[in-house]
């Protein structure tokens, strides 16, 4: 059974529940048996090795999986009281809600505006879509460096630039919760320290799941941490307490780098 | 280390030989079209002049143009690309989007692929049997367009498929997160992106379906018409018919006219099978970006 910690949730409803989340491809388990709360306005970073299950777990929260040929989830993922998993509900309205970052910045072929204004066209946005591309720009931290040549290729920023991009067009469908697939493993030290900036930032308005193979970037940017290896979550709290006084063992031989 | 010279001696001498072998081979191909072009231009070329293009089939060779068969082929181009595009590229994005994963689907897609490699007088005979017969549509323009349109089929799916798959699966799975619906992800990432590749395999569908003549001949496409097609149900002919034809003919004057028609539709093919380069050569500009 996992170790898991008191989660505070500041008396909010959570943003998410998974109960008994199991993922598998065909006879293998990715995600076995997962349950985990994840609460308003916080930052939780999922940790662990290597195909331990961490991205399978974060896409089962926006129903990703879906698109993944021979991906079998079982479980329940909460959402304002409404499993996403029920058969009435609609994947495609999950995913505007619940946005995603991915782990390589993937910038649509089109100009830097219309990266950002797709999302709100394709959900039927009425309304100033200029102004909608400016405050998501400007939530990125990007306005700054691209408000001058918003007609200009995505291609033409650097990976950093379009990691932000890709956040910001995250962010211009209004989604309640951004998942991030190890949105920084792509970039060098300095975009990274910007990214990590932004989350910082971003959790006044959005709770946000993180997935990292980078503990120091886990310890830096989130509020709590959990530890999954071999598709089990092994332990789950508060993030100081995680790094520097975890209960279980192989928490602790992660998080101080004797495996991993 | 070999110390064996006379060993040494032997590789290189195999190695010189492997080269001068594989350059005699592509000199084969590109000797022989040069051949067959100098032999066409010197044979037709004085025939081009404009009545050749004005005038219909005549029993005097001095008198005689392609203009029923150019405007035939023409018919048919049109015709073809209407049919088959759509078809192709609706099956093309079933099968690569759609489609579930299962045996009937790997079935599907093996017959197509087969069916690529079906000689065409078979889709003559199919043609002949369902379009001119079974759907009563006579020995029409748009019998021979169908018939092609058929004929080409596998060959624009396949190659669409191509395109759609090389789509990267990161736009896709950034439109969905963005919850976009599989059709706005299909109308305005996949689409957009595949278009060239799919244009580039039309193209080149199409210029087989301009040479073709078995087919058109099974279905009935005339060889001597005096008139031009004006609407879907009228009789029509092609150039490779009508240059078969002039060439079987005993009169010297004959097969020279049939060299001018021949130098016709090769610059058709060669015009539609440089456009599919330049379309091909923009999509891979586009990829670098």
């Amino acid at each position: 059974m996992p170790t898991v910690h008191d989660i505070e949730t500041g008396g909010r409803p959570p943003a998410l529940e998974a109960h008994n989340l199991t993922v598998s491809y065909g006879t293998t388990k990715a995600v076995d048996d997962v349950s985990l709360v994840v609460p308003a306005n916080k930052v939780v970073a999922l940790i662990g090795p290597s195909g331990c299950g961490k991205s399978t777990l974060l896409r089962c929260f926006n129903r990703m999986n879906d698109l993944i040929p021979g991906a079998q989830v079982s479980g329940e993922v909460d959402f304002h009281g409404q499993n996403l998993y029920a058969p009435d509900v609609d994947p495609v309205e999950v995913r505007r809600r619940i946005g995603m970052v991915f782990q390589k910045p993937n910038p649509f072929p089109k100009s830097i505006y219309d990266n950002i204004a797709f999302g709100p066209r394709i959900n039927g946005f009425q309304g100033d879509l200029d102004g909608l591309v400016e405050t998501s720009l400007k939530q990125a931290a990007l306005w700054q460096e691209v408000s001058d040549r918003l007609g200009s290729s995505a291609y033409d920023l650097s990976g950093g630039q379009q990691q932000r991009l890709c956040i910001a067009r995250t962010l211009a469908v209004t989604p309640e919760i951004v998942l991030m697939d190890e949105p920084a493993s792509a970039l060098d030290p300095i975009a990274t320290q910007r990214i990590e900036d932004l989350i910082f930032e971003l959790k006044q308005d959005y709770t946000i799941v993180i997935v990292t193979h980078n503990m120091q970037q886990a310890a830096r940017v989130s509020d709590y941490t959990a530890f999954l290896y071999m598709g089990h979550l092994v332990e789950y709290g508060p993030t100081d307490m995680m790094f520097t006084n975890p209960t279980e063992e192989r928490t602790e031989a992660y998080v101080t780098g004797r495996f991993g | 280390m070999s110390t064996d010279p006379g060993r040494d001696r032997r590789r290189k001498w195999a190695g010189a030989a492997f080269w001068a072998l594989c350059w005699a081979a592509t000199m084969v191909g590109i000797v022989a079209l040069m051949i067959l072009l100098v032999d066409i231009i010197m044979d037709g070329a004085s025939q081009l002049r404009p009545e050749f293009f004005t005038s219909f089939a005549s029993r005097f060779p001095e008198r005689a143009g392609i203009l029923a068969p150019l405007m035939g082929t023409l018919w048919i181009l049109g015709l073809t690309a209407l049919i088959a595009f759509p078809v192709s590229v609706g099956a093309a994005i079933y099968l690569e989007e759609y489609a579930p994963q299962n045996w009937l689907t790997r079935v599907i897609q093996v017959n197509i692929a087969n069916l690529a490699g079906v000689p065409s007088i078979v889709y003559g005979i199919l043609g002949l049997a369902v379009f001119v017969r079974w759907m009563g549509l006579e020995r029409s323009v748009i019998s021979g367009a169908l018939t092609l349109s058929i004929l080409i089929l596998p060959v624009i799916i396949l190659a669409s498929q191509e395109a759609i798959r090389a789509v990267p699966l990161s736009l896709r799975q950034a439109a969905y997160g963005l919850g976009a619906t599989r059709w706005q992800v299909t109308r305005h990432q996949v689409l957009p992106m595949a278009l060239p590749g799919i244009l580039t395999g039309t193209i080149l569908a199409l210029s087989r379906a301009v040479g073709e003549t078995a087919p058109l001949i099974m279905i009935g496409a005339l060889t001597f018409i005096a008139f031009t097609p004006q609407g879907l149900m009228d009789e029509f002919t092609v150039l490779p018919i009508q240059i078969y034809n002039w060439v079987s003919r005993p009169q010297d004057e004959f097969r020279q006219i049939a060299a001018a028609a021949i130098l016709v539709l090769l610059t058709l093919l060669l015009t539609m099978n440089a456009a599919a380069i330049i379309l091909r050569n923009r999509f891979s500009r586009m990829r670098v970006r």
